[in-house]
């Protein structure tokens, strides 16, 4: 096992916890017990000890603010809603854990495999590109064609202010 | 009864089966689609990066539907999740006036009217209409229900139990074959953080994969394009990486019930599949 250290007192930040509870999403942080009814049926927890709920609940509300959004566990979370069906506080994991996501991608931390999503759908609407081979392909099977772009997303994006974060 | 189809970002590209079988199946029940081409991205990846976006996108998509008066039929569970959430979250006039400020330089407006539907909970509506149109297919098939087709219960308001879900295991039933039960019926694919660690995200198909292996299912059925990339795209992938046989067919809901619709196979997208079904037509006579 990893050695660890004592926590600092100066390296928490008591605020962090008020900032996710106002984060959509986030509202219910405070509600927590630690009961661990959430990374007892995880599943990604179940086959990986680099997703902890509980874990990150915790130091969230301790207020170790640094790790918990530079790191990238907050990104192992699947959004199953398993936990968050059976938690008896109310939690709602899968939306804490976009909460603190957003918080991680406002202070410059989006995980990379995000990045390059949000920069997809900005510049072509979707996900996955269309092009004139997917087009044919479609035909072929009788399927109709799709608008290869789609700019109202982008448009959306300038106005919300995300673009600067995923480019 | 008539619908908007929304295909969102995978199922068009790349789990091309999925759609054409749901054209088909739907048509044959006389349920009507419509295209609509302005459709986008429903919004999913965007709720971590930034909720105002992911908001403004999902209901970009609901004022679109809105436009034309028609409800929406999903067939991705995390779009249907996404819309839906979209659509509950405007309940709260303060969002809803503020995404809709978001909407105006696109000349778009989201009143609240729409009614978001996963194509399984449509055919599972029609299980009646089903099972008198059904010749029976002697299958054994293991249904995966994934998370958003149920989760979070609280924007499905009744449908399904996210703890013991019945809905697919009652079609597979209505179909003349039989649900088989397995241990962990309820986990997740792993798709969802394929791009953030594939070894962990492997480890959670291939685990689901052993457990329908010990029951001798025929074959899978599932109802997103997500958990199909994990379990038949990438199935081979996990033999290789896990030095394992599987060889477990995966159909998608439609694939199943089109067989039992007497569909051909072609129009049912049956050749996309990546494990082979052909075993599976033979033992159907096919």
């Amino acid at each position: 096992m990893e050695k660890k250290e004592p926590i600092d007192m100066n390296d928490l930040d008591p605020s962090f916890k008020y900032e996710i509870a106002s984060q959509p999403g986030g509202e219910h942080i405070m509600k927590c017990v630690q009961c661990a009814t959430c990374s007892s049926g995880c599943p990604v927890a179940s086959i990986s000890d680099k997703f902890n709920p509980r874990r990150i609940i915790r130091m969230a509300i301790l207020g170790l603010k640094e790790r918990v959004i530079t790191e990238d566990f907050v990104w192992y979370c699947a959004a199953c809603y398993t936990c968050s069906e059976r938690c008896p506080q109310d939690v709602r994991i899968p939306d804490l854990m976009s909460a603190i996501r957003n918080i991680a991608t406002k202070e410059g931390h989006i995980h990379p495999a995000y990045k390059e999503q949000g920069r997809l759908i900005g510049e072509m609407g979707r996900l996955y590109e269309v092009t004139d081979f997917e087009n044919q392909r479609r035909k072929k099977l009788g399927l109709p064609q799709l608008k290869e772009k789609n700019d109202e997303i982008d448009s959306i994006y300038t106005k919300t202010g995300v673009k600067k974060v995923i480019t | 009864m008539k619908y908007a189809l929304f295909l969102g970002c995978t199922v068009p590209v790349r789990t091309m089966g999925y759609e054409l079988s749901t054209r088909a199946v739907m048509k044959k029940l006389g349920i009507e689609l419509v295209d609509l081409k302005e459709f986008g991205c429903c919004g999913f990846p965007l709720e971590s990066i930034d909720h105002d976006t992911y908001l403004s996108v999902a209901t970009r998509n609901l004022a679109i539907a809105e436009e034309h008066g028609l409800p929406i039929m999903t067939m991705c569970s995390a779009c249907n999740g996404s819309l839906l959430k979209a659509h509950m979250a405007m309940n709260d006039e303060k969002i809803k006036s503020h995404i809709n400020d978001t909407l105006t330089p696109l000349k778009r407006h989201y009143n609240g009217s729409i009614e978001v539907k996963h194509a399984a909970r449509v055919l599972y509506e029609n299980i009646e209409t089903i099972k008198e149109m059904a010749t029976p297919l002697p299958l054994k098939i293991a249904a995966h229900y994934g998370c958003h087709y149920t989760k979070p219960s609280e924007i499905y308001e009744g449908f399904e139990d996210p703890e013991v879900p019945y809905s697919l295991d009652d079609v597979i039933r209505a179909v003349g074959a039989e649900p088989v039960q397995y241990e962990n019926k309820k986990q997740c694919c792993g798709g969802a953080i394929l791009g953030i660690d594939e070894s962990v995200s492997l480890e959670m198909t291939r685990e689901k994969l052993q457990h329908v292996k010990k029951t001798g299912a025929d074959a899978m059925t599932l109802v997103c394009p997500f958990c199909d990339i994990m379990y038949d795209v990438n199935q081979r992938r996990i033999e290789s990486h896990f030095d394992e046989k599987f060889g477990i067919p995966v159909l998608f809901l439609p694939q199943l019930v089109g067989l039992a619709l007497g569909i051909p196979s072609d129009e049912l997208g049956l050749r996309l599949n990546r494990v082979p079904v052909r075993s599976l037509l033979k033992t159907l006579g096919d």
